[in-house]
This record gives structure tokens, sequence and C-alpha cells, in this order.
């Protein structure tokens, strides 16, 4: 399963792509350290202080911030928080979703009135505005609440879609033979309907991951997280707070901008190969 | 011990709705033998299906069983708990049903799910014997070996079917009820389908119900036939019986609707109107309205099973009269 699926990310070429870019930001995110010439929060070096606004230069390759950061270097170990946040936030949203789209779908009910109601709740509240209020609540400033909030107000779309598709499942003619042959609840739910889900649930993962890494980037942006931290949206928010517009330092809004762009792509790109996983008919051999 | 499988007596099931009780399943009675085949025809909405539901205690959740009794070989169904019939089924009665092309799940292969259904009631089976088993299965209903890792969509329609029986008849019931396992599939491949069928049941003598509104094959492959109207078995009997002596004004109207197969093609005809609503059935014959010989006491009362000869039984007052008259 895992080798077929392997398989197809790499035999898919708009997948392949994708599979390309997040592998690159993966290495990045782990060998950070050898990567970036400079540590994050480095503002000097043997021949002293670095230069303050400094434009792109072989020294620095992106330049440095208002206080003296190498932002190549920012931009590189921001890569490990921006990924790791959104992943995580992706993981948790999709368990959510999944969990109870299985449960308010495959069983109904009174269980499904009460998760579809919250869900509902959840849809209705606009979902920035939200985030933003729960943030600006939260005063333990760091990933974590970042991730809990991103987590708490993302994950109704997902229940949403799959609740809806395990519906469709559920009444299809295998399912009851299942429960006709005896298989216990439990077993229907994982070994029947989730394997034709499976695409929706990826695709579920990617865009709640990118969403997260948005959002993330967003709350950052507009001063809600933790700004010692680096990260891609931390960058962004000092870039702003210091009118790198104003002076044309695109070396210092862009990069990080491309990056939350290239990585959606790269998620975007890998929701290609997805449809082939979970339906063997389409699979090619 | 008497070789009766199955005895269903007096039962009525059916559909609670907001409008009231749909008796789709009116006093039906019969028996069947081990090894026998009945067949059950009737037309669509005549409560055949929600029968084979009832003896299988599958029927939906506004569905119930109002009354009667389902024995099997001692048992009555009925009373059993949902545990009990769950253990139950599969493993003494399975079935096939009418779609064959949804009743597989189309991203597992053919090997895990009809391991599963050896799995859900064998708990110790080993994944090789289990795997053996169902190499086997396969290779009665004429599928190779090395089909067994295909995926649904990789079958024909007519193999597909033949895996559903095949599951079915895994765990070696007593009885498999066939719910329109050929409707789907073309003329020929359904003679192939008919054909396991009557070769596996002469193999391994276990019993069959057959539902479908396909009279003419039923005519062929039953030993005894049963004519479904409105909820209530009008006509019941041995299938050669039925086929060359209908005697309910309802079967000679059937019978009338397909073309023989030898002899000189008379004209055909149907039978005008439609069934009666289930929801209000009416108190006498349910065929009153539809029936070319309708007597003033069929609008008002139904009569019993009045048995002709050599278990050929009807419920039609054309045949009482004799002793009505007495």
């Amino acid at each position: 399963m895992i080798k077929d699926m392997l398989k197809l990310f790499i035999t898919n070429r708009k997948a392949l792509l994708g599979v390309i870019i997040l592998s690159i930001f993966i290495f990045i995110a782990v060998f950070a350290p050898l990567i970036a010439p400079y540590h994050p929060k480095q503002s000097s070096d043997q021949e002293g202080k670095f230069q303050l606004r400094a434009a792109p230069s072989s020294k620095h390759l992106l330049g440095t911030s208002h206080a003296g950061y190498d932002i190549f270097s920012r931009l590189i170990y921001g890569t490990r928080l921006s990924l790791m946040v959104g992943i995580v936030t992706g993981v948790i949203t999709t368990f959510i979703a999944l969990t109870l789209g299985l449960l308010g779908g495959y069983y109904g009910g009174v269980i499904d009135d009460i998760i579809s109601f919250i869900n509902n709740i959840f849809l209705v509240i606009p979902s920035l505005p939200l985030i933003i209020v729960i943030a600006s609540y939260i005063t333990i400033r760091g990933v974590w609440p970042i991730i809990f909030v991103l987590s708490f107000t993302g994950w109704a779309w997902g229940t949403r879609v799959i609740r809806s598709q395990v519906l469709t499942v559920r009444e299809r003619e295998f399912v009851k033979v299942a429960e006709v042959l005896g298989e216990k609840p439990l077993v229907i739910v994982f070994r029947e309907i989730l394997p034709n889900i499976i695409s929706l649930v990826m695709a579920t993962f990617f865009t709640s991951t990118i969403a997260a890494v948005i959002g993330e980037a967003t709350l950052e942006f507009i001063g809600l997280g933790n700004i010692s931290a680096v990260t891609w949206g931390t960058m962004l928010y000092w870039a702003q707070n210091n009118a790198a517009l104003l002076y044309n330092a695109w070396w210092w809004f862009l990069p990080p901008g491309l990056f939350i762009g290239l990585l959606g792509t790269s998620f975007a790109l890998m929701n290609f190969a997805i449809d082939e996983i979970s339906n063997p008919k389409i699979r090619k051999r | 011990m008497s070789d009766k499988l199955l005895e269903v007596q007096n039962l009525i099931a059916g559909y609670q709705t907001k409008m009231g009780r749909v008796l789709a399943v009116n006093d039906v009675s019969f028996e069947l033998k081990k090894g026998e085949l009945i067949g059950i025809a009737g037309e669509s909405g005549c409560g055949k299906s929600t029968l084979a539901y009832s003896i299988m205690n599958l029927l939906e959740d506004n569905g119930a069983i109002f009354s009667g009794e389902i024995n099997f070989s001692g048992d009555n169904l009925v009373d059993f708990s949902a545990k009990e019939i769950k253990q139950f089924r599969w493993q003494k009665m399975s079935m096939v049903f009418q779609s064959a092309m949804n009743a597989l799940n189309p991203v597992m292969k053919i090997s895990e799910q009809l391991i599963d259904a050896l799995k859900a009631h064998q708990k110790g089976i080993s994944e090789k014997e289990a795997r053996k088993r169902a190499e086997e299965m396969l290779e009665l209903v004429d599928i190779q070996k090395d089909r067994l890792d295909a995926y649904p969509h990789q079958l024909s329609g007519g193999m597909k079917q033949r895996v559903m029986i095949a599951m079915a008849m895994i765990l070696n019931p007593d009885l498999v009820i066939m719910d329109e396992p050929t409707t789907a599939l073309d003329v020929v491949v359904q003679r192939n389908i008919i054909e396991k069928i009557e070769d596996l049941r002469s193999e391994f003598n276990f019993s069959i119900i057959f539902i479908t509104h396909d009279l003419s094959l039923l005519v062929e492959i039953s030993d005894k036939l049963a004519i479904m109207y409105a909820g209530k078995i009008l006509e019941i009997g041995p299938a050669a019986k039925i086929y060359s002596n209908p005697l309910h004004p309802y079967t000679k109207g059937l019978m009338n609707s397909f073309p023989p197969l030898t002899g000189e093609i008379e004209e055909m005809s149907g039978i005008e109107g439609k069934p009666p609503d289930l929801l209000n059935p009416p108190a006498g014959c349910p065929f009153y309205p539809r029936c070319e010989k309708r007597m003033e006491i069929c609008k008002t009362e139904m009569p019993e099973f009045k048995e002709l000869e050599n278990e050929h039984q009807v419920k039609c007052y054309l045949y009482q009269g004799s002793d009505n008259l007495e």
C-alpha cells in the first residue's frame, strides 16, 4: 500500500514536482544549521556588527534586517517552524475532521445531530476574526497556541466534506453486505468505508496544511503570534513593521511570501495524484 | 429429523411510515425442504424482497416483523436477539444481492473481501487457510485462482456475481437467499450463473430462495414456485404444475405475459390495472379489482389456501366452490 502510494506520487508528473518541492523544504528544515550561513539571531561576526538594512551582497545573500540579522538565514530557519506548524496543524485538523466525519456519517442519529450542530456553528462563524479573537485572548506566546487556534478553527470544512462522503458510501451495497456478513461497526468504518474516501482525507490534509501555513503567517503578520520566533510569518511582520515596501527591500518581504506560495503549490500538485490512490480503477499499471 | 429446513408461518412484516403501516408481507406461509429451490415471483412492489429481508432479519430501520414465525431447522428466528442473529447470518443462511456491481468494495481486492467474510465468523482461522478456502471457492464458481488478487473493476459483471455467490457459500450455509441475482446481467451470462447455481446446489445440497420477477426463468429452475401479489402468496406448488396448469387468475395472467419457448405463439396479454395500495389493503382478495373472474365474495373476503392436488395450493374462490356450496 505505502509502496504503491510512493509509486503513484512518482509516476504522476505534477505530483512528482510537488513531492520534489516539499522534499526540498523538508531538507531545508532538517539541515537548516548547515545551509544557513549564520544563526537567525546573530547580528555580528568576527568582523564586527552586521550592517543594518543591507542590500543583498555576497556576504548576506538576501541582505540584513533592521536589527542586522541575516535575512537568508532567517528564511532558512523559518522553514522549520512554518513547516512544522503547517503539518502538525494539518494532521490535527484532518484527524478531528476524519473522526467526527466518520462518526457522524456512519452512525447518524443523535451523534450526527450533535456533531453537525457544532459543525454548522463553526462553518457560520467567519474563521479569520475567530482566529484573531482567540489568539488575542491567549496570553502564552509560542507556537503551540497558534497550532491550537488554527486546529480549533480549521476542522469544520473537512468534517463537513468527509461526513457527506461517508453518508454516500455508507449507503453503498458493499457496506450493507459487510453488515450482513456480521462485521463489527469499527471494521466497517475503517476497512470498508475509509479506503473509499482516503483521497478525500488526503485532500483535506493538504488543504488544511496549506491553510495552516497561511493562517500562521497571517496571525504573525498582524502581530498575534510570537514575534520573537523565526518563521516566514514573523519575517513578513518585521518587514512590514520596518517599511520594507517603502524602501523597496524586496529581498526582505518577497522570499518568505514566495516560500509560502511554493509550499502551497507543492501540496496542490500532490493533490493531483491522490485520486489515483483510492481508486484502483484509474491507477496506471 | 425431518428434512424440513425452513418454515415460514403467517408472517406479517412491513414498514412503519408516517401514514401508517405498509404490510409488504401479509400472512405469508411456506415451507422449504433441505436442498430445495423455491422460486418467489411477483411484480415490483409485491413484497418479495421484503420477505427475503425478513427471513434474513435485515429490514431497514422502519421495517419490522409484526407477527408470525420463521422456523429455521427448529429455531424461531423472530425470537433471536440481534447478537444471535448476527452469528447465525451468513453462517447458516446467506444472501446474494441484486447488484453485484455494487456489492463488492471497489477499493479492496477480491481475496480480502472473501477472507473478511470468512474471518468475521471463524475467528481462529489463519491467513493461509482462509486464502486457501477463498481460492477453492473461486474455483467452484469457475474463476481462476490467479484472479484472487484482482480488484472488482477488473472482473466482468458475471464474474462479480459469481464472486458474490462464492462469498455467500464460503461458510457452507444451509440456505442461500438470492434476490434477483441475475437481473442486471444479459441473458447469456444469466444462463451461466443459473447453471452454476444448479451445479453447486446439487453438489452441496443447500436450499435456495430465489426471488425474481422473471417467471420464465423461475419455472425452469425451481422445484417449488410461489406467486406473490400485494404481500400475499396467491398460489404455491411444484413449479411444473404451476407452469402446466396455473390456477389463480393472476398466475394465468403472468403466464400469458411471456411467450412460450416452444409451440405456437399466441396472442400475449398483460394484466390490466395496477396493484393495490399496501397502506390500505383491500379487505378481500387484493387482486379483485384486476381480476377477470371476480365474484361478489372476493370483494369482502380473502379465501384460505385450498390444496388441489399434490401440494399445489391456491387462494381463490374459483376453486373453493365445491366446499362452500355444501
